[in-house]
Parts: C-alpha cells; sequence; structure tokens
C-alpha cells in the first residue's frame, strides 16, 4: 500500500536534511509504531507523506498503491485515502465540524466517483460514528477544534477519520496530553476503524500507547532514519533501556553511523 | 513561509486587487456651484433647494461653527487632507427628477443604478424592499413611498421631509449628532445636500426593508448627505445603506451625518454596505469616508443595531455609536473591516450606557490584506447612574501576508460597580498550518481559504437582513477570494 524510498527531506528554503533515507513499507491491515527521541524526524515524516508544503523532498519516492504521490498536494494525497491525525489540531473558529467534514468527505467522494451525500444523509452517517469516540451530538456543531480541550482536540482526529474511511492513517502522537480514560476512548476507537483494508502508523514516544494499539511492527527513528525494525518486543525493550541503550547496542554492532 | 504556500496567498492577494466593478461613470449635465466654501455658497445652496428660512438659518450658524473648528488628527491614518476651496459643494444632474415618476430620472441615471443591481422601477425590485436613490447631491428616486404610506410610514429625501414634515425635521435633526460634535459633523450641517427621511410612527413594524443607495459620480463633488430615522414608541424598522462610486485619480470626500432615534420599545436595525472605491494598489485616489453616525435609545426598552461591512474607500473613519438613555436599552454593533491594497480604516463604535440595566454588545471582525492597516476603536462607558449595566466587546482581527497592519484602541471607563464590561480581543494570521489542516482533510486550497475567511465574519454577517447578506457574501467573495479561473 504504502512504499517509502530511500526518503530524504529538508525544510523549505534552509539547508539541513532532517529525513536522511527513510525506507518504508507498509502493506494493507497492517498496524505500525513508529519510536524515537524528540527531533528524531518522525513527525516530519508524517509531514511530508501527507505533503505540507513546508517540506521539500531531496531524494528518494513515496508510493501510495504503486503511484508515486511525492509531488501531489496534500488536497490531492487526501483523495487518495491518505489521513493525518494532527499532532496539534489546528482551530478554525466559526466553521463547524459537521460544516467541515460533510464539505470533506463530498470533495473526496467526487475525486473517486463515489456518490455524495446530501445533509439529511450526512447527518445520519456522521452521527453513527459520534459512538466510535463516544462524544455527544453537540460535538458535531461546534467550531473547528475552537475552545476544545487537548484531549477533545485528539478525539476529534480520531473521530475525523472514523467519518473519512481513510486507507493509510499517520496518528502522529495521538497520545500525547491525554489522561488514562481519554487515551482509552481514542484506543478503542482506532481499534474500531482498523480493519483488513485499512493501515495505520502511529508515531509515539511511549510504549503506553502500544499497551492499547498492538501495533504489527515496531520501528525506531533515530537522526532521520528508520534505524531498527522488529515486533512488540522492541517496543518493550525500549521502555526498559531507553533509546540511548538502542543507540549505544547499534554502534557496538557497527550498525549505526 | 514555504514556496508553495507564500504562492497561495500571493494568489489570494492577486486576487484582492480584483477589479473594481462599480468603477464605471456615467455621462450626464450637471448643474453646479463655483468650487469653494463661503456664507454666500451656503446661503445659495439652500435657496437653490427652495429651503424654509429656518433651515437656511441653521446652516448658516453650522458654517461659522465649522469655520472655527479644526480638521482632527487623532486617528491612525494618513493622507492628503482634502482642499476645502477645491471642492464643489453641489452638484446636481441637470435634468430636475420629479420624484413622483420614473419616467422623469435621466436615462443614464437609470441605467447607472440598473448596472449596479438596484433597478429602479418597484416591479424589478427585491420584493420587500424600498430604496431611495441617491446620486451625487441629490435624492433621484424613492420607491413604493404609497405603499409605506398606507402603513403610517414617511420614507422620503431629506429634502422633501424639510418641505413636507418640517415640525419632525426641527425636533429630531441635529438632536442626536450636535452641529458642533466634530468638524466634519458641522460641515455637513452647513452644506449636506440630501439623503434619506424615515419616520415609523407608533406601534408600527414598517412592512419593508428600507434602504438607501448612495452613488458619488462628479469627480470634483463632495458627497454631505444627511439620513434621520426616527422610530416612535414600539415601531420598528430596518434599514440598510449600500454605496458606490468611479474610479478617479483624485480622493473625493464623503462626508454624511446619520442619526437615530429610537423611543419607548421601539426597535431600530441599521446595516451599511460600504463598497467605495478604495483607489489602486499605489493608494492613488479612492474615497475618504468621514461619516459621524449615532443613535440614541431614547425610550425605555428601545432598541438600535448597527450591522456594518466595510470594504471600499481610500481611508475610512467612522464609529457608529449608541447613546443608551433609556432604560433597559439596547445597543449593538456588528463590524466587518477589510481593507486591501493601501487602504486605511479607523472604525468601532462607543456605547455611552446613561439609564439603568442598559446592555450593549459590540462584535468587530478586522481582515487585513495588502499593505493596508486596519485598526478598530471603541469606547464604552458606564456612567454613574447606568447601575447594572452591561457591554460585552470582542474584537478580533485577520491579517492575510506580512505587510498589513492591524490595531485595536479600545477605551473602557465605568463609573458604576454594579455593571460589567467585558472586553476579548484576538489577532490571528490566515496560516499555513490552518490551510495545511483543512487541505490534509481534502478541501482545496481555495476553499480553505474561504472557509477560513466565511469562518471568521460568520458571526456579523448572520446580523445583516437576508436580502443583504447574499450580497455581502459575494462581496467578500470578490473582494477576498476572487472568481479564481
Amino acid at each position: 500500500m504504502l512504499e517509502i524510498k530511500n526518503l530524504h527531506a529538508k525544510v523549505e528554503g534552509e539547508d539541513i536534511e532532517i529525513l536522511k533515507g527513510v525506507n518504508l513499507k507498509v502493506n494493507a491491515g497492517e498496524i505500525h509504531a513508529i519510536m524515537g527521541p524528540n527531533g528524531s524526524g518522525k513527525s516530519t515524516l508524517s509531514k511530508v507523506v501527507s505533503g505540507h508544503p513546508e517540506y521539500e523532498v531531496t531524494e528518494g519516492e513515496i508510493l501510495f498503491n504503486g503511484e508515486d504521490i511525492t509531488e501531489l498536494d496534500a488536497d490531492e494525497r487526501a483523495h487518495l485515502g491518505l489521513f493525518l491525525a494532527f499532532q496539534y489540531p489546528v482551530e478554525v473558529p466559526g466553521i463547524t465540524n459537521k460544516t467541515l467534514l460533510r464539505e470533506a468527505y463530498n470533495t473526496i467522494a467526487r475525486a473517486n466517483d463515489r456518490e455524495e451525500l446530501d445533509p439529511l444523509e450526512f447527518e445520519d452517517y456522521i452521527t453513527e460514528k459520534l459512538d466510535v469516540i463516544e462524544m455527544k451530538d453537540e460535538f458535531l456543531s461546534r467550531s473547528i477544534n475552537t475552545g476544545f480541550s487537548g484531549g477533545e482536540k485528539k478525539k476529534n482526529e480520531i473521530f475525523q477519520m472514523a467519518v473519512l474511511n481513510p486507507v493509510l492513517s499517520f496518528l502522529d502522537e495521538t497520545d500525547s496530553g491525554l489522561d488514562i480514560d481519554a487515551l482509552k476512548v481514542v484506543s478503542d476507537g482506532v481499534n474500531k476503524i482498523a480493519n483488513d483494508e485499512n493501515a495505520i502508523v502511529m508515531i509515539t514516544h511511549y510504549q503506553r500507547l502500544l499497551n492499547y494499539i498492538k501495533p504489527d511492527y515496531v520501528h525506531v527513528m533515530m537522526a532521520g532514519k528508520l534505524i531498527k525494525s522488529g515486533g512488540f518486543e522492541l517496543a518493550e525493550e525500549l521502555e526498559a533501556n531507553g533509546y540511548d541503550a538502542l543507540e549505544k547496542e547499534l554502534v557496538l554492532n557497527g550498525e549505526a553511523q | 513561509m514555504s514556496e508553495e504556500l507564500s504562492d497561495g496567498v500571493k494568489e489570494l492577494e492577486s486576487m484582492i486587487g480584483e477589479e473594481y466593478k462599480y468603477g464605471f461613470t456615467t455621462d450626464v449635465e450637471y448643474e453646479d456651484f463655483p468650487k469653494g466654501i463661503s456664507e454666500e455658497i451656503v446661503r445659495e445652496l439652500s435657496r437653490v433647494k427652495e429651503e424654509p428660512e429656518w433651515m437656511t438659518e441653521f446652516r448658516v450658524k453650522a458654517y461659522h461653527a465649522w469655520k472655527e473648528m479644526e480638521e482632527p488628527t487623532w486617528f491612525n491614518a494618513t493622507y492628503k487632507k482634502p482642499d476645502f476651496e477645491n471642492l464643489l459643494y453641489y452638484s446636481a444632474p441637470k435634468k430636475k427628477p420629479q420624484l413622483d415618476s420614473m419616467d422623469d430620472v435621466d436615462p443614464n441615471i437609470r441605467e447607472t443604478y440598473e448596472k449596479l443591481g438596484i433597478p429602479l422601477e418597484e416591479q424589478k425590485m427585491l420584493s420587500g424592499v424600498a430604496v431611495d436613490a441617491v446620486f451625487d447631491s441629490v435624492s433621484i428616486f424613492t420607491s413604493f413611498k404609497e405603499k409605506l404610506a398606507e402603513a403610517g410610514v414617511i420614507f422620503c429625501s431629506m429634502s422633501e421631509a424639510i418641505k413636507e414634515h418640517p415640525e419632525l425635521v426641527k425636533k429630531y435633526l441635529a438632536s442626536v449628532v450636535p452641529v458642533r460634535d466634530n468638524f466634519y459633523s458641522a460641515l455637513n450641517s452647513a452644506v449636506f445636500s440630501d439623503g434619506s427621511f424615515c419616520y415609523i410612527p407608533k406601534n408600527t413594524k414598517c412592512p419593508m426593508e428600507l434602504s438607501t443607495y448612495f452613488r458619488i459620480n462628479n469627480m470634483e463633488s463632495g458627497q454631505f448627505e444627511r439620513t434621520l430615522i426616527v422610530a416612535e414608541e414600539g415601531a420598528s424598522v430596518s434599514y440598510l445603506e449600500g454605496c458606490t462610486a468611479p474610479m478617479y485619480d483624485e480622493n473625493q470626500l464623503h462626508a454624511a451625518v446619520v442619526e437615530l432615534v429610537a423611543l419607548d420599545d421601539a426597535d431600530i436595525k441599521y446595516s451599511t454596505i460600504q463598497n467605495w472605491y478604495s483607489g489602486d494598489e499605489n493608494g492613488k485616489g479612492g474615497i475618504y469616508n468621514f461619516v459621524t453616525k449615532r443613535g440614541i435609545c431614547k425610550g425605555k426598552n428601545s432598541h438600535i443595531s448597527w450591522t456594518q461591512l466595510e470594504t471600499g474607500s481610500a481611508v475610512t473613519l467612522k464609529y457608529p455609536s449608541v447613546i443608551l438613555k433609556g432604560d433597559n436599552s439596547v445597543g449593538e454593533f456588528y463590524s466587518v473591516a477589510v481593507t486591501t491594497k493601501r487602504q486605511q480604516a479607523d472604525t468601532g463604535t462607543k456605547m455611552i450606557h446613561l439609564g439603568k440595566n442598559t446592555k450593549s454588545t459590540i462584535i468587530s471582525k478586522g481582515i487585513s490584506a495588502g499593505q493596508s492597516n486596519n485598526s478598530y476603536r471603541g469606547e464604552v462607558k458606564i456612567s454613574k447612574n447606568a447601575t447594572g449595566s452591561k457591554n460585552y466587546s470582542v474584537c478580533d482581527s485577520m491579517l492575510i501576508g506580512q505587510e498589513c497592519g492591524a490595531h485595536t484602541f479600545p477605551y473602557i471607563s465605568s463609573e458604576n460597580p454594579s455593571s460589567s464590561v467585558e472586553h476579548e480581543a484576538t489577532t490571528s494570521r490566515v496560516g499555513e498550518e490552518q490551510i495545511f489542516y483543512l487541505m490534509q482533510r481534502g478541501i482545496s486550497e481555495q476553499d480553505a481559504i474561504s472557509m477560513i475567511i466565511n469562518g471568521f465574519v460568520k458571526d456579523v454577517l448572520k446580523e445583516l437582513p437576508l436580502e443583504f447578506a447574499v450580497e455581502a457574501n459575494k462581496l467578500l467573495d470578490v473582494k477576498l477570494e476572487g472568481s479564481v479561473g
């Protein structure tokens, strides 16, 4: 589904490379976790894949279902089924959640020659999806993220994911700033959305999230590269020993640069 | 800012530069006065208009008051001062309109209003809206007069009101905005040429929206119109003004005075869509819009609401205000001010609480783009006797691009401890994060920008009468989003 090959990227107009040759393959039905210390490039990877205009790809390519999407605009990638749950969801005052989602849903439907939903049909559809994150109706008529608590913003991201039903979702530190109850709701929501046809890539610092959403693969990112991959046990190892220990081990083995 | 996004902003800015579509001129023969102002000119103006003696004296007194006053400079705008000796103080199309019949209106002028989307024939008009069309210095035509008269509503040009309803005009003219209130109100009192007069009798709900459409055509004339709206006890009315002007390289002066009087339980809603020519991208030309607008909630439980969408003019100085004199009266001010290119706007409101349990709400939204400068200036004053009074103010500014400015100058004074004043202010930039967020959800860049702007002004536009909300949205689209092709 997603194939990232030797991806290098930097902030537009600056010289410093943030991604220094990332390789990643994600298939339908899989859940991946990317872990790593601050500044390792995890968030940048999710933004570059979803087409944030601040970044420039200097080398490598991003293939999505075989199509090279490296040069596509963010909205075109969204039409293909790519979704990013933001680490810091943005406030847009005066536009309700419902208005945004209907517009987004129908724009994506149009781009894929699927049938659009009229306001009444959409009302039914979206109300059903509220269960995914256990939110009340009033959530729909509030302005996008405006005045939302940190937890509500994160829940809103997962709610939008449920409504737009993407093929591939990047969850950028969805667990940060959540208390244990909210974390449970959000995780349950993601687990309900996950199925054999879609895929999820979680970005996180902590193993905590992975206890709720079981990844099939865990990758460690350091200095702009994925330096080690494994199963769930890799996350446990990291939690026990920290990133430093892993780095040292890799240096000893001659695997790190 | 990244290249793609700054491209987006550039595109937006170029759309903002969308050509002003009301910039044409109408070819009509004028009856002009010589340029400049003097007591003789003022007397001559009054004579030509066949005004009664008391009106002539009112003007002459105002002229002398004005002569002694200084031009104000306290606002946040810089411009070349108008040359008062080089202005035309009276400019009327030669063909004298007979106000009762459409057939007597100069066909060129009629066509002008049609081009502006304001056909003067009643059958072509928006149903439910009566229009007074003011062309340069004179009122050309007022529609639906008869229908309004059936309800007892008087809606006519100010010139006509002075002749036909002198007792009402005498009683209320300059009762809200005194002649000496400020430099421009004094000048207006001396030389105002026309405007609209509305009178809603006791316990009458005006059966239709009233509207005045102002058009400046003559290059050298100043436009000084005077509007007076009186709502008697239990009366209610909704009034809208629209304004456009041709594109000239020279600045033109528009110095109007609007007075609203609401007696016990009366309700006046006054909406403005101001789209005077704003000058070119180098700041050449455009209208100076120096307007004094004030309403008084004279009676108890009365209600005055100002809603304005200010998109035009090179320089705007304007503070529609409410004096809350009657107990339990309510004043509201809803404003969207958009500045682009090199426009300068210093606008806001004054809410003066005198009566008990009076309430005021101020919602101001400023959008600045290009190299423009947009200031909110507002005063909330709660006097000693205004017990239990409340004010709530929100002043939000949005910046598009890097070269514009937004400023907020709130003045708040409360002499009454049982009253409350709340003020909120925010400044935001149409940011790449907001645009990216919406695009990530599948929305195109254009729609994303449009969504952000619409969300920003929603609280104000929803206050406009339905018929005009559509026009307002279209105007904002043209001004800020353009027709992308």
